[in-house]
Order: C-alpha cells, then structure tokens, then sequence
C-alpha cells in the first residue's frame, strides 16, 4: 500500500517537500481551491482541506499531509499539529466504515458501557482498533448530541441512537453482508 | 404562549425559503435593513436578549464594542458558534435541523447590525444533517438575493459560509473557535485584546451562540418590547430547556425564562419508574450540581448562579439514585482531561490528575489523602489559575458533587467499592 512519495527535495528541518499536483486529485484540488477563496488566508483552509482528502482516501497518510501542506503554502510539520489536534482527522488508516460510540454522560446514564462491551466483543477488537479484514474501526466520541435518544452512535457520518444489543448485532450484520462479524 | 423560535420548527421536513417566508419568515431582517446599524443593537439591547451560550451575556453590551462608523476597519465579521460539544446539550441541532432559514436570518439581523460583510456558520463535524440542511438553505437564501451584494436593494452586501469543524470541543470558546476558523489548533488566545476589536484574521469579530442568533428575527420582527413580556421573571424572552438522562421522555421544550427546572422534570413525565433524582445538572457538563431541593429555582441566570451553579445551556442532565455520583463525575472529568487543549499545565496535568484519583476511588482503592488532593486540585484549577474556562468548567461538577455526594465519596473509601455495583 506504500506508494513511493515523489520528493522534489526536503525542506529546512527535513520534511520532505512535494508538489501537490502530483499527489492530489484534480477533484480534491478543485474543492480545496473553493475552500480556500472563503478565507483571508490559504493556511486557513487547512481543516477543510484535511476533511475533503479524507473525504476521499479515508484518512490522511503521510504523503497526503504533505501535498496539503504544499498547497496551502505551509510547513508539513505545522499541518501536522493541526491534524492530530482534531478528533475527526485520522493519521492512520481506517477500515471501510469507522464506529464513534458516544461514551458522554447522558449515554454513560444509559448504559453505554454494556454496547462498548459488546461491540468490542462481537468485532474482537479494541476502541482505536480495526477489525482484521479491514472492515470496521471501532472509535470512541464525546457528547454526539442526541442526549435525548441515548445511548447512541455515529456510523460512516450517520447517527444511529437508541441503541440496544439487538441493534447493535443487527448492524453489524449489516455491514459485513449477512455474515457474522 | 409565544414561542418564537420553535414555532418554524420541523425535524422532518425544515420550511424552504418560501415556506419560512410566507409564515413570516425574513421580516424581521426587512425591517432591521431599515434602520441603521445602531439601531438595530439598540433593539437588542432594549430586549435584554442575553446569550444563549452558557455565559450569559448582554447581547447588546458585546456588539457594543465593535468600532462602527466611517473610521471602522472595512472588513468585519459575524461568526455563529455552532460548535455544540458541552456533554448533555442537544438544542441548537434542534434548531438548526428543525429550522435553517431562522438562523440564517438571524446571523443577517447581527451581521448588518455590526456592519460585517462575512459571516461563517462555526459546525461541528459530527451534526452531518445540520451542514445539509443549513447549506441548502444558504443556497436557497443566495438564489433570492437575500446574501450577497446588495441585498433587497440596499447598499448592503454580505457573504455567508458554513464551516464545518473537525472535533475538539475547546473551540466553542470563542478565540479558540476564532483560531480554528484560521485553520490553527484551537488554543484559546489571551484578553485583551477581545474579538471585538481584534478577532478573526485580526479584524472586529462577534461570535454569538446558534439559539442567541435564533432569536433575533423576533425581536427586529415584534419589537423589544414584545420580546420582554414573554416571560414575566428577571430574564428576557424564550429558551430552548430541556433534560435528559433516566427520564421518562428526555427532550427539549421551548419556554419563557425563568421556567422552574421543575416544571421541565414534570414535561418529561419525571424520573423512570423506580428511580429517585439525586441530583441535576442545569445546563451541561460544565455547571455545578444542584439538588431536588434546588428544583423549584426558576431557570434564570441570576437565580441558578444564587442557587450555586450557572444555567449553562440551559439542557438538564438529571442523575438518579441508581447510578454513582463518583462514577457520573468520573465520566464528566474523562470528558474535560480528553478534551483539554493542553495550552496550560493546570488544565493538562490537573484535569488527568484528577481522573486519576476518581478512577481509584471508584475502584476502591482511594484513600483519605485522594479527597484532600481533589479538594486541592479544584483550586488549582479555578478561575484566574487557567488560560480558559476548560478547567474551571470541569471544577465545576467536581467540587459540587465532592459536596453534595460527599458520603457516596466516602463510602467508597470506607468500604474500599463503589456501593451501586453489584
């Protein structure tokens, strides 16, 4: 899955500095370019632009941070204080759908644990883990703000909320076809 | 009883621009574009509208101090704090789902009467169906001259842009959500100088609270006025309350201020059969405990600051007699220590510190020095202590609940367990 990242040369202190043509989509530069015209600044595009790549490629590996950073007319190691401070940019890859269980108070009242529990048990992996066939990663979240139908989760964007163990065995179903996770 | 806000309201299918205009929608933004800038705060500051944030604050008295006039910077600007990520608090997704067009409306009513010529909608990542529909409606608003240049004819131009964020709850604080906006780590900035003067990209910025701006359309629609009969208590207008928790039907209802936290724990049909409230909290995560006792304190800034706590957001979280205090204020801390910028040492080691010895004490293994030390660490992280108010948000429930609950505390040391497993 390595692909060779083509390096022009290397910056300062040692980060490798790449055109970004030659790494990003016309799609994605197209969508940064408009992120970026809303702004006074390129820089201030940066979570946008995180956001639009991982939109497309899942999640942002090395060679995408610095295409961006070369973009947006910033240091790669500055982007990259930027990408890990936010919850929802992930700096490693992630399976086909990715799981946020809310694990905040009003879902702590309603038992959250127990689905935390399960899900880790049915899909035989850890919170921050991705199941061995690449399928599923399973990722914990604060307060997803649907208090009022908790416990709840977050798959692929969507929310799903009161939730149960039966609920919870009927999506994951789902996701791996029929088949038991 | 008027309710202003929730009136537009619908979770299902949210008014399109025509629905939300022909039952009146856009009118108080016709009749503030007819008035000078100034007037318009005037109204607001005449309707006492006081932000719906958590805060507090005077409306009117914050867009007071952005520089107006000839001598003003040219480019100013209007941000939207939809950044809702306080534990417990659900109802600006509420509004922002159920009726678009009524923030839209409201961040054009603030923008002119600032004079900012763009304005962003500060989203969290997570509310997916928000950025749809508020894009949507941004769209339609654009198609119908209401944004852009020269709206409805007038020599006012505006830009509206929505952000969509990317998790961190530090940044609904206002100069971290402004560096967020710059596309930095959202560190809260030092103040002076304040937003006003000096905010995004350096030029007079206000950020004002989604439902804050939700209830200007009323207000440039039926006067100040009207605005201040809708409740009868200390504090103006309408607000979106609401509880969760083991309630019966957890929800959000929009009524006066000043409403009892009783009156919400009744609209729910009370606590699950079984189950007694222990304790609440009023308006998020980061709001001191009160007690049943406290229940018939009116849901007032002024009042629930009398009682011991802030109203916050205003959205209850009610604790019952099965579950451990010492466990909900666990879950409360993970939540601060996680979410903590890490910008000052009180606020990254004391928050971790603190979870520390919660998790120990509800294993049982605590000991007398863990209270002390608790005790301790709530003033090291208290107002004046921290860059923001992070920490002393997460003091808040701590320091309450270590009085409140301070025999389920010891309990747990003397009895080296948590009481409620089994």
């Amino acid at each position: 899955m390595s692909t060779v990242i083509p390096i022009k040369q290397v910056d300062l202190v040692g980060q490798p500095i790449v055109n970004y043509r030659d790494v990003l989509s016309g799609k994605e530069i197209a969508a940064i370019e408009h992120e970026c015209s809303l702004y006074e600044s390129r820089p201030a595009a940066a979570i946008d632009a995180l956001q639009i790549v991982q939109g497309e490629r899942r999640w942002i590996s090395d060679e995408s941070l610095y295409a961006i950073a070369d973009m947006l007319g910033m240091s790669a190691t500055e982007l990259e204080g930027i990408a890990t401070f936010y919850n929802l940019i992930y700096r490693l890859p992630v399976g086909e759908h990715v799981i946020h269980l809310c694990n905040s108070i009003s879902c702590w009242l309603h038992d959250y644990q127990t689905i935390a529990d399960h899900l880790s048990k049915t899909l035989n992996i850890e919170f921050g883990q991705t199941t061995k066939d690449g399928k599923i990663t399973l990722l914990p979240n604060v307060c997803l703000g649907c208090c009022d139908k908790a416990p709840a989760l977050m798959l692929d964007g969507e929310l799903v909320e009161n939730l149960d163990i039966k609920s919870i065995d009927t999506l994951l179903q789902g996701l791996s076809g029929g088949k038991n996770a | 009883m008027h309710k202003p806000l929730s009136q537009y309201l619908d979770l299902v299918n949210p008014q399109n621009l025509q629905a939300y205009q022909s039952t009146g929608g856009y009118e108080g933004f016709t009749n503030a574009l007819k008035m000078p800038p100034q007037e318009v705060q005037q109204q607001v500051s005449d309707a006492k509208l006081k932000g719906r944030g958590g805060a507090g604050f005077m409306t009117g008295m914050k867009w007071s101090f952005v520089p107006m006039g000839e001598d003003a910077p040219k480019n100013k600007y209007l941000v939207c704090n939809a950044d809702e990520m306080e534990p417990g608090t659900f109802k600006d997704r509420w509004l922002m789902e159920g009726a678009p067009h009524l923030l839209i409306e409201g961040m054009m009513i603030a923008a002119y009467a600032i004079g900012a010529d763009v304005a962003y909608i500060f989203l969290r990542g997570e509310y997916r169906l928000c950025a749809t529909r508020l894009q949507q409606a941004i769209d339609e608003a654009q198609a119908a001259g209401l944004l852009g240049d020269n709206i409805n004819g007038s020599e006012y131009s505006l830009k509206l842009h929505l952000h969509t964020s990317a998790g961190r709850y530090i940044c609904g604080e206002e100069t971290a959500l402004i560096n967020a906006l710059e596309g930095k780590r959202a560190n809260p900035r030092a103040k002076p100088p304040f937003p006003q003067v000096v905010g995004l990209f350096g030029r007079p910025t206000i950020v004002n609270n989604c439902e804050t701006l939700c209830n200007l359309p009323c207000i440039l629609k039926h006067g100040a006025h009207w605005y201040t009969q809708i409740s009868d208590g200390e504090d103006t207008g309408s607000k979106i309350f609401g509880i969760s928790g083991r309630v019966k039907h957890a929800g959000l209802w929009e009524l006066p201020m000043g409403t009892s936290a009783r009156h919400i724990l009744e609209l729910s049909g009370g606590m699950q059969d079984g189950l007694i409230l222990r304790g609440w909290l009023p308006g998020g995560a980061s709001t001191d405990f009160l007690l049943p006792e406290h229940l018939d304190t009116p849901m007032e800034y002024d009042a629930i600051a009398k009682a011991g706590s802030r109203m916050g957001t205003g959205v209850i979280i009610a604790l019952d007699d099965q579950h451990c205090p010492v466990g909900m204020i666990l879950n409360l801390l993970q939540f601060f220590a996680q979410e903590s910028c890490g910008w000052c040492t009180p606020c990254r080691d004391g928050l971790p510190w603190a979870v520390e010895i919660l998790t120990r004490i509800e294993a049982g293994q605590g000991s007398q020095d863990d209270l002390d030390a608790l005790q301790q660490l709530c003033g090291f992280m208290w107002i004046g202590k921290t860059f923001c108010a992070l920490a002393p948000g997460a003091v808040e429930p701590l320091r309450s609940g270590m009085k409140y609950f301070a025999d389920d505390f010891q309990q747990h040391i003397d009895h080296k367990g948590c009481p409620h497993r089994h």
